[in-house]
């Protein structure tokens, strides 16, 4: 695709997004959409953001990352504790929760930079529970019973968000910057011989990619009333992995779809919990036996629009396509 | 005196995590998986060792001798169906898989059984209280103590003089040399399983006799310490894990006897960050630098 | 080429892993414009040689220096920006990536711009990615590789693949180019067009080269003057002709034919 083409299906993406999310505005606002869609439409929007930005650190950049749920909970209490204690307008609590997470991500990140595959993974995991533990014994932020936190995430902030997580990842993908990172996944001491600041995309990475998941906990903890330790555990990590890995690792479309496919299946499998695990489980296991590239591979939803082209002069698809 | 207390209960549930490292250690050892279900055998080795002793009547021993088969035949299943497969693939998708089968068991045995919780009977043991220089030691730590140090001594004596362990080893130094040399691979791959989950059913009896309380999800905590032991004590090394089971058990006494209970599962998230940064390969481990 | 302009300097360099001595008191120079063939048998340690050069190991002894600069200790992709490029034993393409995109990782650092130009798309961005697309397919030209650009890296054939791995070695503008094996698993045809295109590159790019190879034919038409290493250390030096004719490069490779 020459860049022109790439502009063109970029802007059309955005205009069809706008659309989208006016339609869905007036839906909401004009109470035809009830209370249950309105919550998972709302799931769903947090659940991109956090695939999308576990896709960047796993998926482009290789850096088997378990611990994304602790991101969220960094960005979700420091958020918490803008608006309902320092009484912080919500904008600020959403670039705090940010923030705070990208912090986590560099604290995280750099550590992690010598450890590889199984070792960086447990050691995300502990990451992950450590945050989790260390919140459950805040009693400034309520320890085990958790924060009630007001509700401020209106569907504009959300879907302004899941657009932004997107378009940034997205740009950042299809750049230089993302070929370094992908180069870093392929074959990271090649990357390194190529003159590639390896240390430095690692990081940058876990920093962004934490950045937008302390987004999506700012989201989350204006959402639902109450943050609760229990909520960021392990098992918060394993849903994301699962979007990422079952989406195709190195498809942000793949994680997208996996996202938006798997929360509605979870929310519809929320009264019977046990029903939904199993199942669930089963899942992951067939999926991983039968087809562990996932849904898409590292393919993007727009390969599948090319048909015509790939017929002719073998024009395969690289990652140079963008936005899904 | 009460140091001596809190290191006797330290190594109790010292031995606890050790035993389920073993098992760990060892699958990792030959075919390079976190089995992530590792601590969910745990788990069903608990509720066997329960059942066989309150539905069939038995003592602790045949108990905990029905647990370590069911659970070496279980581990064999799940290796055959969910892990062999997947032998040559990525090492995420392998991660995945496991992570998947230990929430299918655990939500299959909530699925089937329920949620609550069962409290193993009191007595199975009979209580004597010895009491060594004031340091009062249950009749349950000695059994803990004791079976464990028989079951390692076991295990070395399999790993290091019989056929098998001769085999185990030869898998986990060279798969393919194995192979070559007539090794069965995968029969010894599965043997490792059983052995492993075995292991892992003891503790779990041993663990319902010592703290009573067993459910479906008793597994996962357990089990990411035990794993953190392995780490600890070097992935993929028998001694490592004894001796990172023992150390973290110890270490997690006493922080909670110095009055940060509440931290106390946080311990083995901090040592497994602190071995990560400056000793990667484990108090035992050699460092194995990649091929450029 | 008048003066013989002093490029790389290696000074009693050697690395020790644990009680192993890998590399030991090794003495190597190289000029500006010169084909350098390094030679011996396996294990001898040319790849830790060449490892130790680009930074991948620190040497625990000795110095390295390019151009009078000292390289010991700098990290790989700093060495790589300093001038010395490399291809390796066991081909490292980015599999997935495309062909064209293996070579622009390569142009990586030589991009101007920056993170936040991309992710917001600012002219910077477009001005430097049209820029690097440019450079790469002019590149690729070169290498005969233009018409498979776009075919991810893992589907071209071995040869192609090694040919990518060099053009890719070249994208990042070095001074010294370091050849592990290029010949690697090549028939004798594909080994004489290796040949043409390694006396290609090195006048077009005024390259200074260090070439590894088992392939004496190879090495003893196109290098130089040679090094041999065995079991670490350096034990001749000097023209193909007297290399052929060492008793001890001989006695290193048991029977092995050298020429």
């Amino acid at each position: 695709m020459t860049m022109l083409k790439q502009a063109k299906f970029f802007w059309t993406s955005i205009v069809l997004a706008v659309i989208f999310a006016v339609v869905m505005q007036f839906l909401i606002n004009g109470g035809s959409l009830n209370q249950f869609y309105v919550n998972t439409l709302f799931f769903i929007g947090i659940n991109i953001i956090l695939a999308v930005s576990l896709h960047l650190i796993i998926g482009i950049t290789g850096q088997f990352s378990i611990g994304h749920a602790g991101f969220l909970a960094v960005g979700a209490y420091a958020s918490a504790i803008m608006t309902m204690k320092l009484s912080l307008p919500f904008p600020v609590a959403l670039l705090v929760g940010g923030v705070a997470a990208a912090v986590a991500g560099l604290i995280i990140g750099i550590p992690s930079l010598r450890l590889k595959g199984d070792y960086l993974a447990i050691a995300t995991l502990g990451f992950g529970e450590i945050v989790r533990i260390v919140f459950l014994n805040i009693d400034y932020v309520g320890g085990a019973s958790g924060m009630t936190v007001s509700h401020f995430t209106t569907w504009p902030w959300l879907i302004g968000c899941v657009i932004l997580t997107i378009v940034v990842i997205a740009n950042f993908t299809n750049s230089t910057h993302g070929r370094a990172c992908i180069s870093i996944r392929e074959n990271e001491i090649a990357a390194d011989a190529m003159g590639i600041n390896t240390t430095y995309y690692k990081v940058t990475a876990f920093a962004i990619g934490a950045f937008f998941a302390g987004i999506a906990g700012a989201l989350y903890a204006h959402n639902f009333y109450i943050i609760q330790p229990t909520n960021f555990g392990f098992l918060k990590s394993f849903d994301i992995l699962i979007f990422v890995v079952l989406g195709g690792l190195g498809s942000m479309s793949g994680a997208v779809i996996a996202a938006i496919l798997l929360t509605i299946i979870s929310t519809y499998l929320s009264s019977y919990p046990e029903v939904r695990m199993v199942i669930y489980s089963l899942v992951l296991i067939v999926m991983m036996l039968f087809r562990p590239q996932g849904l898409l591979g590292t393919k993007e939803i727009t390969s599948f629009f090319k048909v015509g082209k790939a017929a002719k002069g073998g024009v395969k698809h690289d990652n140079k396509n963008p936005v899904a | 005196m009460e140091l001596i207390q809190q290191l006797v209960n330290g190594i109790s549930l010292g031995s606890i995590y050790a035993l389920i490292a073993l098992g760990y250690t060892m699958v990792y050892g030959i075919v390079k998986l976190i089995n992530f279900a590792h601590g969910d055998v745990f788990m069903v080795g608990a509720f066997i060792g329960f059942y066989s002793i309150t539905i069939l009547d038995l003592g602790f021993f045949p108990a905990l001798l029905i647990s370590m088969v069911a659970c070496a035949i279980f581990g064999v299943l799940i290796e055959r169906i969910a892990y062999k497969p997947l032998r040559n693939a990525t090492r995420i998708a392998a991660l995945i898989t496991a992570i998947g089968v230990s929430l299918f068991i655990e939500y299959g045995t909530i699925y089937i059984r329920g949620a609550q919780p069962e409290a193993y009977p009191d007595g199975i043991v009979p209580l004597k209280t010895l009491e060594i220089f004031g340091v009062k030691i249950s009749g349950q730590s000695i059994l803990i103590l004791g079976t464990s140090l028989i079951l390692m001594i076991l295990l070395q004596f399999i790993v290091h003089k019989t056929k098998i362990g001769k085999a185990m080893r030869a898998v986990s130094h060279d798969m393919d040399a194995a192979r070559l040399m007539g090794i069965n691979v995968n029969n010894t791959i599965s043997a490792t399983f059983a052995i492993g989950s075995a292991l892992a059913g003891a503790a779990g009896v041993v663990f319902g006799v010592y703290y009573t309380k067993i459910e479906p999800l008793m597994g996962i905590i357990p089990g990411l310490k035990a794993f953190v032991a392995a780490v600890l004590g070097g992935i993929g090394i028998i001694p490592g894990a004894m001796t990172g089971g023992l150390l973290l058990g110890v270490i997690e006494s006493l922080v909670s006897a110095a009055g940060y209970s509440l931290w106390r599962d946080g311990v083995a998230f901090v040592v497994l960050i602190l071995i990560l940064i400056f000793k990667p390969a484990g108090l035992f481990g050699k460092n194995i630098r990649e091929k450029v | 080429m008048t003066t013989k302009t002093q490029l790389l300097k290696v000074e009693n360099v050697g690395i020790r892993f644990g009680g192993l001595k890998a590399v030991s008191d090794v003495n190597l120079e190289l000029n500006q414009g010169e084909l350098v063939g390094l030679i011996g048998p396996n294990g001898a340690g040319k790849t830790t040689f060449f490892n130790l050069l680009t930074g991948v190991y620190v040497p625990t002894e000795g110095t390295i220096s390019l151009t009078g600069e000292k390289l010991n200790g700098s990290a790989p992709y700093k060495i790589t920006k300093k001038g010395i490029s490399r291809t390796f034993q066991n081909i490292r393409l980015f599999s997935d990536l495309s062909v064209l995109d293996n070579v622009k990782v390569a142009y990586h650092s030589l991009a101007k711009h920056s993170m936040v130009s991309s992710i917001f798309r600012l002219p910077a961005h477009f001005a430097g990615e049209k820029e690097m697309e440019e450079k790469a397919i002019d590149f690729l030209k070169i290498f005969k590789l233009e018409n498979v650009m776009h075919e991810k890296a893992k589907n071209l054939p071995y040869g192609q693949q090694r040919r990518l791995e060099i053009a890719r070695a070249l994208a990042a503008g070095p001074k010294l180019l370091l050849l592990d094996e290029p010949a690697a698993g090549m028939n004798p045809q594909e080994t004489e067009e290796l040949m043409n295109l390694i006396a290609l590159i090195r006048e077009k790019f005024s390259l200074t080269i260090l070439l590894i190879e088992h392939d004496m034919g190879l090495v003893m038409g196109v290098c130089e003057r040679i090094y041999v290493l065995d079991h670490g250390q350096l034990i001749a030096d000097g023209t193909p002709e007297q290399i052929r004719n060492n008793p001890k490069v001989i006695e290193a490779y048991l029977g092995e034919e050298v020429s």
